[in-house]
């Protein structure tokens, strides 16, 4: 495979072989999904009742390991520096306490009316 | 250092192309502007009073395959910056070129979705399903248009071989963009197809 490719500001970006793997393990991290999705929603499965009970929790670490994995390889930030992955991170953060504190908010809202 | 190097390098407070920066900033708002619209759909997930619901219309197999076809055009654009940094125009345009298609697809893919959807009797109206569900999904797959146009554009100048490696900033640019409309669908598919 390729050697690393050097970038304008001097830190080298993945070489094609990173870019594969990181590739294979996206699509099996999806095809998990979907299988935790079935086994969920099918009783016929193993594992049925355990997955089900589980299944958001088990998608959430699913698609947060696919994000990261994107973010870190196929966006550089694991080789372009704080500042970027700061820019990145920090509405990240801000985004996900909204999503948490209106989904709060309307649930004890329900609970009071 | 001589000129043609200074357009390669540009001296900035930072030590980064400024370019670079701003799209960073501006991919960081857009993830502000899903916050609120995927916390919209998750307010309102189980509140309509009247169908279609999801378990009555949503497709997972097609689903699945164009988030797989989405994930693999953010494989392929790597791919073609990679080409585009060592000069491997024909690298360029081969990868590019697939990921313009796998857009294509995707945008395709969520037409036929909508269509398909709103003969079954959901429209944008229809109750507050069909309101969260088609203003997230349709502001995405707005980004995912948008994008395949923007890379359309780099593929043209990459043909006319305008896009040489100390071009290549431009194509990084534009892919930064593409990545984050794909980690936008990677939290949008489980939320909205999965979670249910």
């Amino acid at each position: 495979m390729s050697s690393p490719t050097a970038h304008a500001e001097g830190h080298t970006h993945p070489t094609a072989g990173t870019y594969v793997k990181i590739a294979v393990v996206l699509f099996v991290l999806t095809a998990l999904e979907v299988l935790a999705y079935e086994m969920a929603h099918r009783p016929t499965m193993p594992l049925h009742e355990l997955i089900g009970a589980t299944l958001i929790p088990v998608l959430i670490v699913l698609s947060a390991a696919k994000f990261a994995l994107v973010a870190m390889f196929y966006m550089h930030l694991k080789s372009d520096g704080k500042l970027l992955t700061s820019l990145f991170v920090f509405p990240i953060i801000i985004a996900v306490v909204v999503i948490v504190a209106l989904i709060v908010l309307m649930a004890y809202w329900e609970v009071l009316h | 250092m001589s000129t043609a190097a200074h357009a390669a390098h540009p001296e900035t407070t930072t030590g980064i192309d400024n370019r670079k920066v701003a799209i960073w900033a501006f991919i960081g708002s857009e993830c502000l502007f899903f916050a609120t619209l995927i916390s919209t759909y998750l307010v309102y997930k189980g509140k309509s009073i009247s169908g279609p619901m999801p378990a009555d219309i949503f497709e997972i197999p097609l689903v699945t395959f164009g988030t797989a076809v989405l994930l693999f055009s953010s494989f392929f654009v790597v791919l073609a910056l990679n080409g585009a940094q060592r000069g491997d125009r024909k690298k360029l345009i081969t990868w590019l070129s697939l990921t313009v298609l796998c857009g294509l697809f995707f945008v395709g893919m969520q037409v036929y979705e909508f269509q398909h959807f709103y003969h079954k009797g959901l429209g944008l109206g229809t109750n507050l399903f069909g309101s969260s569900f088609y203003v997230l999904t349709g502001f995405h797959g707005t980004h995912v248009t948008l994008g395949v146009i923007w890379l359309s554009t780099l593929l043209v100048q990459a043909i006319k071989g305008n896009i040489p490696p100390r071009k290549a900033l431009n194509l990084e640019i534009a892919a930064l963009y593409w990545h984050f409309v794909d980690v936008v669908w990677i939290v949008i598919f489980p939320v909205v197809y999965l979670m249910r």
